[in-house]
């Protein structure tokens, strides 16, 4: 057992970092105040390599593990999780659902402008009517003329406005959902394929989440990925990995919040003191760091398990679960830490206070990752 | 053109120095270790010659085995080949040993142009690039912060006090890189994947021809301290013509600045 990073991993957290405080710290509060997505930014990280990290180079990937995917989402993040959720969405499961189940053809075709940065990915499974309850969908796609017509919303779908290519999960027979759905790849300017209303959300500003409308939108069988029937199942396999970034996503929220905190307390004098030196503010930092730790270590841990194959459906809901709930836990204690000023647009507090709420609701709320973690000790002990 | 980058691993700019209990060491507690931020322009520089005019960057370290990892950041940026120099031996190097060193490294890695950073942070000799042109007896210009190639010289220019001076130097030469001399590259993410496969050559002192003895240090480090705790601010009160005079005297007299 190690818990050290290699000297690559240490550059590529280095870079990251780097990357994080000169190009995207002086925009977070203009992108916030706005809710711009940052294409400029997503640019830049294509033509690093941040939209392909874990695909191979023949698909023009960086082929990373995904251990060095958490280390680049938490670094992102810490400076604006509105970044890291984007690369989150993009890479484990708009572009990894196409790795996963598509064809040779199906990979060559949609996944290299996704993974060389070219093209912006969405993933969307939920819907007005069905989010933790995805089975629940209403979407249908029907058999027409030797491919498929869809017809239906989805909704808070990340990059539902900017996104190029999206992955779709349809209904492909009513009579049996957790078997009769199918994953779909549409591109953007496919007739019947549009987006709808752009949501105005209390955090994650500057990433785009929205509506993706079907209308008799006719697609061909090539756009049809992974077996018919098999769209349930293998959004479940997808969304194991893409817990795993939304541990990192929490991780990287958590950090920031607590760095601001840290910073603040050894600065600001009350009663005569630097507020570091009163034992309840010294108390919340030393539970900040470990919890935040003891969240990095269940998170890499997942991480490591996926990269060795082995099974992590019980891992990655550990550490999403937990990590997402110290995000929010750290982040109310860094706002009580700066009192006043943690209510306020000047310190990245408040921010982080908004952003990371997100944590404990996307890829499945903190209850469906108990339901998931409780289905698995459960079994264990039959 | 075949480019040598000379770089140092060192603590970021960022990191809290303390001086250790011994007096003699600084205790960095937790330090993240990088590339020295001049030498980052000096890698740079480099890669854009070879971009420009083909050939190969190879950049070199004197320092423990945790130095790989500022060998790999170059190596990431795009540089060919890397070389360690690592020797118990050259541990307490001061900068006469780590141009000696790198001087004899150099003598095994035929190359047109030797780049290096103004000086390396934390050390703050300014001393490495200067002496290594001085052992191996060709041209030496510091501080350059812009770069041009003619026919087989350089044009250089080089930050002075108050202004710009414009130098040319024929190759080989050794140049020390300062800020503004280029923008460098983040490592790209293929870049990183593909510095794990490239070789890391490391030397010892035997591999170099050198005798350890003759690498003692040639200075002893007496004593460390950190300067002392700036006093409070003086704040003068009373009418303010009164004010002017006293701070005019103050200034003169006390802080001995006009
Ligand atoms: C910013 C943002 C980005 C998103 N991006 C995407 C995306 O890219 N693609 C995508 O498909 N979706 C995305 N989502 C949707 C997200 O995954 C859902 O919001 C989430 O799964 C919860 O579903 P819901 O909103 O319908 O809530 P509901 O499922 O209606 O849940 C409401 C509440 O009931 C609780 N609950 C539900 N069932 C149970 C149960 N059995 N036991 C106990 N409690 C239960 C939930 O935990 C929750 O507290 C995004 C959401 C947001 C806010
Ligand atoms: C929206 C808003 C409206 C407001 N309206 C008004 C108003 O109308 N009038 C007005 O006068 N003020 C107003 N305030 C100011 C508000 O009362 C202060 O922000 C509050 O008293 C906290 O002070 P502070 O922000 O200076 O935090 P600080 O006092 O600097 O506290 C920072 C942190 O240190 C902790 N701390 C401080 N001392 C100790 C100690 N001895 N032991 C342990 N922990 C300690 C605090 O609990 C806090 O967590 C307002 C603030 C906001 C955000």
């Amino acid at each position: 057992m190690d818990f050290e990073f290699t000297s690559e991993q240490k550059v590529l957290r280095d870079t990251v970092r780097s990357f994080a405080e000169k190009k995207i710290r002086p925009n977070v509060r203009t992108w916030d105040a706005a809710g711009t997505f940052p294409r400029e930014i997503f640019a830049e990280l294509g033509e690093m390599g941040i939209l392909g990290v874990i695909f191979p180079e023949t698909y023009g990937g960086a082929a990373m593990s995904y251990v060095d995917y958490v280390i680049i989402v938490e670094e992102l993040s810490r400076v604006d999780p509105s970044v890291g959720i984007g690369v989150a969405a993009h890479n484990s499961l708009c572009s990894n659902h196409i790795f996963s189940m598509g064809t040779e053809e199906q990979r060559q075709r949609f996944l290299t402008p996704l993974a060389s940065g070219k093209k912006i990915g969405a993933w969307a499974l939920t819907e007005p009517g069905s989010g933790s309850d995805a089975a629940g969908l209403r979407t249908t796609a029907a058999r027409k003329d030797g491919g498929w017509i869809l017809n239906g919303t989805k909704t808070f779908c990340t990059h539902a406005t900017v996104g190029d290519t999206a992955v779709i999960i349809a209904l492909t027979d009513k009579a049996d959902p957790h078997h009769g759905c199918t994953a779909f790849v549409v591109e953007k300017g496919t007739p019947g394929f549009k987006h709808g209303k752009k949501e105005d959300k209390l955090g994650l500003r500057a990433s785009d989440t929205g509506e993706l409308i079907f209308e008799d939108c006719l697609l061909s069988e090539d756009n049809r990925l992974g077996e018919v029937g098999h769209g349930f199942t293998d959004a479940l396999k997808i969304l194991d990995g893409g817990r795993i970034s939304i541990a990192a996503l929490s991780l990287g929220g958590a950090q920031g919040a607590y760095e601001t905190a840290l910073q603040y307390a050894k600065q600001r004098v009350a009663f005569g003191k630097k507020i570091a030196e009163f034992q309840a503010i010294q108390f919340a930092l030393a539970d900040m760091a470990t919890r935040i730790q003891a969240a990095r270590l269940l998170t890499f841990q997942a991480a490591l398990r996926k990269d060795k194959g082995l099974p992590v459906t019980k891992f990655s809901a550990m550490a999403k679960l937990y990590a997402s709930e110290v995000s929010v836990w750290a982040a109310e204690r860094a706002v009580q830490i700066l009192g006043g000023y943690g209510f306020v647009k000047d310190y990245p507090a408040e921010k982080f206070y908004r952003d990371v709420k997100l944590n404990t609701i996307g890829e499945g709320t903190s209850e469906i990752q108990r339901l998931v973690i409780a289905r698995h000790v459960l079994k264990e002990f039959e | 053109m075949n480019v040598l980058v000379c770089v140092k691993h060192v603590p970021d700019t960022e990191t809290r120095v303390k001086v250790a209990a011994d007096g003699l060491h600084l205790d960095l507690g937790e330090a993240n270790w990088v590339v020295n931020p001049y030498d980052e322009y000096a890698v740079e520089q480099g890669l854009q010659l070879k971009e420009k005019l083909g050939g190969e960057v190879t950049v070199i370290t004197v320092g423990g085995d945790d130095a790989t990892k500022s060998l790999r950041q170059a190596l990431a940026m795009g540089a060919d080949k890397a070389v360690l120099c690592s020797d118990p031996a050259f541990e307490d190097a001061d900068p006469w040993s780590t141009a000696r060193i790198l001087a004899a490294a150099a003598a095994k890695l035929p190359c047109d142009l030797i780049l290096s950073g103004k000086h390396g942070v934390g050390g703050d000799n300014q001393q490495v690039g200067s002496l290594l042109g001085q052992l191996m007896g060709i041209p030496v210009v510091t501080v350059v912060t812009g770069m041009d190639l003619e026919g087989t010289s350089l044009m250089l220019k080089r930050e002075i006090e108050g202004g710009t001076e414009v130098v040319k130097a024929s190759l080989p030469c050794v140049i020390s890189c300062q800020k503004g001399l280029n923008e460098p590259r983040y490592p790209s993410l293929k870049g990183i994947m593909a510095a794990k496969k490239k070789e890391i050559t490391a030397w010892k002192a035997a591999d170099l021809g050198l005798d350890p003895a003759t690498l003692a240090p040639s200075f002893q480090l007496k004593k460390m301290e950190l300067p002392p705790p700036r006093p409070a601010g003086k704040i003068l009160s009373g009418e303010i013509p009164d004010q002017v005079k006293e701070l005019v005297k103050l200034l003169h007299d006390e802080a001995k600045a006009i």
